[in-house]
C-alpha cells in the first residue's frame, strides 16, 4: 500500500516536472536540433542561447525592466496595504465590510478591461513606457491582495498587544514599526511574495503599457517568436531564466506560506 | 485618588456600563467582582483611558482624565490573556515602559532585576516570552506593570488562565508586591472566594451596574440586595420565597422556623429567604433545628468537601458539607437549617434581615 502511494506521488511529480524538463532540455539545444526531431536530451549540448541572452541588451534589459517594475510594485503594494490592513483589522467604521469586499472585487475584473483607460491615462501623464507605469497598474490587483493577506495576519495579533504598547507609552508610529511589524513579519514576507509573483507573471498590462524603453521580458519573449523566425532555443533559455526569480523568492518564504494557508488567507 | 462620577458607556444601542460612581483611595486594594459580561473589563478600560465614557467623568486627584489618551496617563494593566511583546526578550519586555520614559541605564537595569527577582523570572531574562510557560508569561506582564510605578494598576482576571498552584501563589504575592507602590490597585475577578482572599474593598457588578461597593467582608456579610448576594456567593445562595408571620417563616407548607433576632422592624408579608450552602447541615444540632425534606439531584465530591444538589419543594438548593458523603440521586434526605443564618430580602430585593452569624465577625 505504502509502495503504491509513493509510486503515485512519484508519477504525479514526474508529470508536473515534464514540461519544465522539456524547457531546460530545449534551452540547451540548437534551434535546428529542436526542429529536426525528437530527442530526450540535447545531442549537441550548447550554452549559446544563454550567452545571447546575457550579452544582447534587447534580451537582458527585458529582465531588468521586469525586475524593476516588479520590485517597485511590491514595495508600493506592501507599504500601502500595511496601514489599510491595520485599519480593517482594528477599527470598525461605517461601511468597513463593504469597502473590504469592494477592494477584493477589483481582482474579479479581467486586466484586459483596464488596458485602454490605463494606456490613455499613462500617456497623458507621460508615464507610458516606464517601469513605474506597469508598477502602478499592477497595484490594481496587488494592493487588494496585500490588504487581504495582511489583514488576516494582523487579526491574529491580539488587540491587547496594541493597548499594552500604548499603556507603556509608545506612540502609534513607534509601536507600529517597533512592535507590530516584527509580529507580522511572516505575513509581510508572504504578501511580498504574492505581489512579486503576480506582478512577475502578468503580461497583458505589462506588454501594453510599454513599447521600447521599458519592455518586460514576457513581451520580449513573444516578440521573438513572431518576428525573428523560429529561435526556439533562445526562447526556451529565456523561459528557463524567467523561472529563477520565482524559485528564489519562494525559497525565502516557504515556511511562512504554510502559516498563510493556515490563516485561510492565501 | 481615582473617582468615577456617574459613568455611562454605550456601545451602539447597548448600555455596557450604567451610572457607575466609585471612589478608590491611593494605596487601596479594590476588587471588581461579577460574572462574565458584567462589565468588569469595560470598566477597567474606562479607568485606564483605553475607552472614553459616553457620559460622566473620570477624575484623578480631582482632575478630569476622561479625554486624556492612555499614553499620557500613568497606568499599568495586566490582561487575562498573557500579553507580552513576543519579539523581545523578557528583559526588554520588562524594561519597555522605562526605555520609553528614558530612565537611565543603571537605574533601569536595577529595577528590571529587582522586579525579575520578585517574580522569580531571573533565569529567563534572555528568553522570549513564547519560550516560557503561561505562568512565567503572566509574571513577565506583571513585572512590566510593576516597574512602571504607575499610580493606577489594573489587573483584569490576571490569574484566570493559570493553573491552580500558580494562582494560589500569585494571589498571595500580588497585593503584597503592589502594596508598597501606593498605587490604586484594581483587581477584576469572577470568583467570590478570590475577592475574599484579597480583602480590601469590593464592588459587585451586575449587567454594567455596581450593585454595592464597600469593605469586602462587609459586602459579603451584608449584601445590600439579592443581586449582590447572588454575585458574591459561590456555590450560589439557596433561595426560597417565604411568608413572614409573627417571626414565623414558612413557605409552601414548609416551616423554616422562627427568626427571633433582627426582625423586630420587619412587617409581616412575603420575602425571599436566602441561606448559604455551608449553613445547611446533614445532621440536626443545637442550632440546626429545622428539618426539611429534600430529594438528592447530584453530588460533587472534592475530597475535603461534598456539594449535594437537592430539591427542596420546587427550589434547587446546594448543601455544602465537610468530608466525603456518598448519596445517590433520587435519595430522600433530611437537611437541617439554622434559622439564625437566614437572610431575608423584601419584595424590592433589598436586604431586610441580616442573620446574626453575619453580624458576629464585624
Amino acid at each position: 500500500m505504502r509502495g503504491v502511494k509513493i509510486l503515485l506521488v512519484f508519477i504525479y511529480i514526474l508529470f508536473l516536472m515534464l514540461p519544465i524538463y522539456w524547457l531546460l532540455n530545449m534551452s540547451f539545444k540548437t534551434t535546428n536540433e529542436i526542429l529536426g526531431g525528437f530527442s530526450w536530451y540535447p545531442q549537441e549540448f550548447t550554452l549559446a542561447s544563454y550567452k545571447t541572452i546575457f550579452t544582447d541588451s534587447t534580451w537582458y534589459s527585458g529582465y531588468i525592466n521586469s525586475l524593476s517594475y516588479v520590485l517597485m510594485n511590491t514595495v508600493i503594494s506592501v507599504s500601502l496595504a500595511l496601514p489599510a490592513a491595520y485599519a480593517f483589522s482594528r477599527y470598525r467604521f461605517l461601511g468597513d465590510k463593504h469597502l473590504f469586499f469592494w477592494l477584493l472585487s477589483n481582482r474579479m475584473a479581467p486586466p484586459a478591461v483596464f488596458v485602454l483607460p490605463f494606456v490613455e491615462l499613462y500617456s497623458a501623464m507621460q508615464l507610458f513606457d516606464t517601469p513605474l507605469a506597469v508598477a502602478l497598474a499592477h497595484c490594481l490587483f496587488n494592493v487588494p491582495l496585500a490588504v487581504w493577506i495582511l489583514e488576516g495576519f494582523m487579526s491574529g495579533v491580539p488587540r491587547e498587544v496594541d493597548e499594552t504598547a500604548y499603556i507603556d507609552g509608545y506612540s502609534f508610529p513607534h509601536f507600529f514599526v517597533k512592535i507590530f511589524m516584527p509580529l507580522i513579519a511572516a505575513g509581510i514576507g508572504v504578501t511580498a511574495f504574492f505581489c512579486f509573483m503576480f506582478s512577475w507573471v502578468e503580461m497583458l498590462l505589462a506588454k501594453n503599457l510599454t513599447s521600447v524603453a521599458a519592455k518586460p521580458i514576457v513581451a520580449v519573449m513573444t516578440r521573438t517568436a513572431s518576428t525573428a523566425g523560429y529561435e526556439l532555443g533562445l526562447l526556451a533559455a529565456a523561459g528557463a531564466l524567467t523561472l529563477i526569480p520565482g524559485v528564489i523568492v519562494i525559497w525565502f518564504v516557504r515556511k511562512h506560506i504554510a502559516k498563510g494557508f493556515a490563516l485561510g488567507r492565501v | 485618588m481615582l473617582e468615577l462620577v456617574a459613568v455611562d458607556k454605550r456601545v451602539g444601542r447597548d448600555l455596557h456600563i450604567a451610572d457607575v460612581s466609585l471612589t478608590f483611595e491611593r494605596g487601596s486594594l479594590n476588587v471588581l467582582l461579577g460574572p462574565t459580561l458584567s462589565g468588569k473589563t469595560t470598566l477597567m478600560r474606562l479607568m485606564a483611558g483605553l475607552d472614553k465614557p459616553t457620559a460622566g467623568d473620570i477624575r484623578v486627584d480631582g482632575n478630569s482624565v476622561a479625554g486624556t489618551s492612555v499614553r499620557h496617563r500613568n497606568v499599568a494593566m495586566v490582561y487575562q490573556q498573557f500579553i507580552n511583546y513576543p519579539g523581545m526578550t523578557v528583559y526588554e519586555n520588562i524594561a519597555s515602559p522605562m526605555r520609553l520614559a528614558k530612565v537611565d541605564k543603571p537605574e533601569l537595569d536595577r529595577k528590571v532585576r529587582e522586579a525579575a527577582a520578585l517574580l522569580k523570572l531571573e533565569p529567563y531574562l534572555e528568553r522570549t516570552p513564547l519560550h516560557l510557560s503561561g505562568g512565567q508569561q503572566q509574571r513577565t506582564a506583571i513585572a512590566r506593570a510593576l516597574v512602571k510605578g504607575a499610580e493606577l494598576v489594573l489587573l483584569d482576571e490576571p490569574l484566570a488562565n493559570l493553573d491552580y498552584k500558580l494562582r494560589e501563589e500569585l494571589r498571595v504575592e500580588l497585593p503584597r508586591i503592589f502594596a508598597e507602590s501606593g498605587a490604586v490597585f484594581v483587581y477584576a475577578t469572577t470568583e467570590p472566594h478570590e475577592a475574599l482572599l484579597l480583602g480590601g474593598s469590593t464592588a459587585t457588578l451586575h449587567e454594567g451596574r455596581v450593585t454595592q461597593f464597600g469593605d469586602t467582608i462587609d459586602v459579603y456579610n451584608r449584601p445590600a440586595d439579592l443581586m449582590t448576594a447572588r454575585t458574591f456567593s459561590d456555590p450560589p445562595f439557596n433561595l426560597i420565597d417565604v411568608t413572614l408571620n409573627n417571626a414565623q417563616v414558612s413557605a409552601e407548607g414548609l416551616s423554616l422556623g422562627v427568626v427571633n433576632e433582627n426582625v423586630s422592624r420587619l412587617d409581616d408579608g412575603t420575602y425571599t429567604a436566602a441561606v448559604r450552602p455551608h449553613h445547611l447541615s446533614m445532621a440536626p444540632s443545637e442550632q440546626h433545628t429545622v428539618a426539611l425534606q429534600a430529594e438528592v439531584g447530584t453530588s460533587e465530591i472534592t475530597g475535603s468537601e461534598t456539594f449535594i444538589h437537592v430539591n427542596v419543594g420546587t427550589n434547587r438548593w446546594v448543601l455544602l458539607t465537610h468530608g466525603v458523603h456518598r448519596v445517590e440521586p433520587g435519595e430522600l434526605l433530611s437537611i437541617y437549617l439554622n434559622p439564625d443564618t437566614l437572610y431575608l430580602f423584601d419584595r424590592h430585593e433589598k436586604l431586610a434581615r441580616v442573620p446574626s452569624v453575619a453580624l458576629e465577625d464585624s
